[in-house]
């Protein structure tokens, strides 16, 4: 595996800085080795597919880059400067938003609320300054020009509850949050897994829309066929290491399962550790 | 089509529209032409039954006011002593003390957490206020502070257990509760310190205020009144507000959105002990006297009004206002009954099938679904 940003792609050199990259991360949990030296580099504007078995490590992964785990060993770099996170908030900062796949919404707070949770906005003035208070109004208005602008026309009333709504209106929700502040990065866990199939859908016409805008995305899945129509580069993890990346064209979707599983191994030259662009 | 658009006209004029749609019944979306025909069909398919449980959810203190309602009919019609307005005044005087630390249980509450020890802690403040001026000659205001200081520093100690250490907040203030009870009858070494012995100043709330109409309230129901103002507005329109709410709710997502949670939860805890610390004082003008044996069943009794009130004991829910109807409930079964002459045991019979009441209620909201 290559270890400097210079790094070889399936045809032949490019000097392309990831936006995100990990080195050699490890994670344990008490016995339980969740990331064993686990490498990643996310390119900009792709879609990265990240895959794996359950437990293979992906959710931890992404938890170290954005900050909701520290890991015991390894580098990250943004933008290709040294970083490392002690909470969500400092990646968060950074430009780095994370759906979880544990959907991090707050069921009995509304639309706005949640949205701008963590960061809420003030009002201008006296009123602002002096007695902390909150531009309800105005939030409210700029989480639903946000809905607007990322084409979900189903949620109108931004003071309704999370908890009344569908399970892809919360996703739709979590996924608005990360993309009205994610500046550099986002990343999705899973966010189709609870869904229907138009639900589905829609979040992939989301992640879509956030490609065509330049952001790059780390989508993580079970689904293959989502994965294959949505993905730039697919990285595969297996047992809390990166096995292989390679993309939706070199390989195909009962290749990939045996690449998850062990059953196949990818050689060096046939792997996609740069960018596809 | 145009049947249907103007009968979504008409439901905009209805007047609990506004209450329908924050309840998340209706949206704007549903009413708007394009998906009207859907939105027809899903309002039609919630039966009445489903939109009274959206609307409580959105208005969790609507089900106590009506209660309160109901009881004040009820002892009205049962005597008329009841309703005289120096009655009532009378009703608002003994249920501030009460008022007062349920709004600080309502903080805790929200979060998730519960307070035994808020009692004791008030019992505990009313005594360094008392015994500084009495005791110790300091002067009148500075030993009110001082005691509104331990409060705020009881407070802390119970956060930083449950933050820190990790206690369940009922462990915590279980332990907490018998330590700051003890505390107070070892500094009070068992005396009362009487109403010719209290300093001025700590006596204050209980002067009366004379309103309009024949009501005489005193001035720590008007304390206890800002106080419930003050963390409204707190509650409803600061950031702080919000993540207590946020805490409360989902404590994992409220970490992951970037909230301090120990942090917050502290803050409730020390918060809650400085409104404590109030109450002492609060209750000193109650009873003009401090004494290191009163407010037994306080700590029940401000549980009792804050879930009466409609905050969820699982957090994130609620509103102070409810906890001040709550309060008012039971200051009004409690007065009504022994106004109407009938048997005290009754008071808990009907405060206990409330309390049994509230909290399936509380259930059966949460789980709503519009
Ligand atoms: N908080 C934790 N405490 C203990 N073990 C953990 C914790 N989080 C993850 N693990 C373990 O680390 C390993 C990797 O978990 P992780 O959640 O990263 O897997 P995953 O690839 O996201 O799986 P899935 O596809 O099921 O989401 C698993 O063995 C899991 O049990
Ligand atoms: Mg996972």
């Amino acid at each position: 595996m290559t270890e400097t940003t210079t790094t070889t792609t399936g045809g032949g050199t490019s000097t392309v800085q990831p936006v995100l990259e990990g080195r050699g991360l490890v994670k344990t949990y008490g016995r339980v080795v969740a990331l064993d030296g686990a490498d990643f580099a996310l390119y900009p504007g792709e879609v990265l597919a990240v895959i794996g078995d359950n437990g293979a490590g992906k959710s931890t992964l992404i938890k170290a880059l954005s900050g909701a785990e520290i890991p015991d060993t390894g580098d990250m770099f943004l933008d290709g400067q040294p970083v490392s996170f002690k909470r969500p908030t400092e990646a968060r900062a950074m430009g780095i938003e994370t759906v979880y796949q544990t959907l991090a919404v707050a069921p009995a707070l509304d639309i706005a609320t949640n949205m701008y949770l963590g960061r809420e906005v003030r009002k201008p003035g006296p009123l602002g300054s002096v007695f902390r208070m909150l531009d309800g109004a105005g939030m409210r208005k700029s989480a639903k020009a946000q809905m607007t602008e990322l084409g979900i026309g189903t949620l109108q009333n931004m003071a309704q509850a999370v908890e009344t709504l569908s399970g892809g209106q919360r996703q739709a929700v979590s996924v608005a949050r990360a993309a009205a502040f994610g500046s550099k990065v986002i990343i999705l866990d899973e966010p189709t897994a609870a869904l229907g199939v138009r639900e589905s859908a829609q979040v992939l016409r989301l992640i879509q829309n956030l490609r065509e805008r330049g952001m790059p995305v780390i989508l993580i899945s079970h689904n293959m066929p989502q994965v294959f129509e949505v993905a730039d580069r697919i990285h595969v993890q297996r047992l809390g290491k990166r096995a292989a990346v390679i993309t939706p064209k070199s390989v195909s979707i009962t290749d990939v399962v045996a690449i998850m599983t062990g059953a196949l191994q990818v050689p060096a030259e046939d792997q996609m550790l740069g960018p596809v662009r | 089509m145009t049947y249907l658009t103007e009968r979504s006209a008409s439901r905009r004029r209805v007047w609990f529209y506004p209450l329908l749609r924050k309840a998340g019944v209706v949206t704007d979306a549903t009413a708007t032409t394009a998906g009207y025909d859907a939105a027809e069909e899903f309002l039609d398919r919630q039966s009445p039954i489903q939109r009274l449980q959206g609307i409580l959810h959105a208005y969790p203190w609507l089900s106590p006011a009506v209660v309160l309602v109901v009881a004040l009919i009820i002892f009205s019609s049962i005597t008329s002593l009841f309703a005289q307005p120096g009655n009532l005044g009378t009703i608002t005087q003994q249920t501030a003390v009460t008022a007062t630390l349920a709004l600080g249980q309502t903080l805790i509450i929200l979060t998730a957490g519960i307070d035994l020890s808020c009692g004791a802690v008030m019992v505990f403040s009313s005594m360094v206020m008392a015994k500084m001026a009495f005791d110790q000659g300091v002067a009148g205001l500075p030993a009110l502070f001082l005691g509104i200081v331990v409060g705020g520093l009881a407070g802390l100690i119970n956060g930083l257990l449950v933050t820190r250490v990790n206690l369940p907040p009922f462990i915590v203030t279980l332990g907490t509760l018998g330590i700051f009870t003890s505390l107070t009858l070892l500094y009070a070494t068992g005396r009362t310190v009487r109403n010719r012995e209290l300093a001025d100043e700590l006596k204050w709330l209980g002067k009366p205020v004379l309103l309009p109409g024949g009501f005489t309230i005193t001035y720590g129901v008007l304390v206890m009144i800002a106080l419930y103002l003050v963390f409204a507005y707190v509650l409803r329109y600061t950031a702080w507000g919000t993540h207590v709410y946020a805490v409360g709710d989902d404590p994992d997502a409220a970490r992951l959105a970037g909230i301090q949670v120990n942090r917050v939860l502290l803050s409730v805890y020390a918060t809650a002990g400085v409104i404590f610390g109030i109450a002492g004082w609060v209750l000193i003008g109650r009873v003009n006297a401090a004494s290191p044996n009163s407010g037994i069943d306080a700590n029940l009794d401000s549980i009792t009004a804050v879930v009466i009130g409609g905050t969820s004991l699982f957090g994130g829910r609620g509103r102070v206002f409810g906890s001040l109807i709550g309060a008012l409930i039971v200051g009004v079964v409690d007065n009504g009954l022994s106004v109407a002459g009938l048997d005290e045991a009754y008071k808990r019979l009907a405060i206990g099938t409330l309390i049994i009441v509230a909290v399936t209620a509380d259930q059966w909201i949460r789980r709503a679904r519009a």
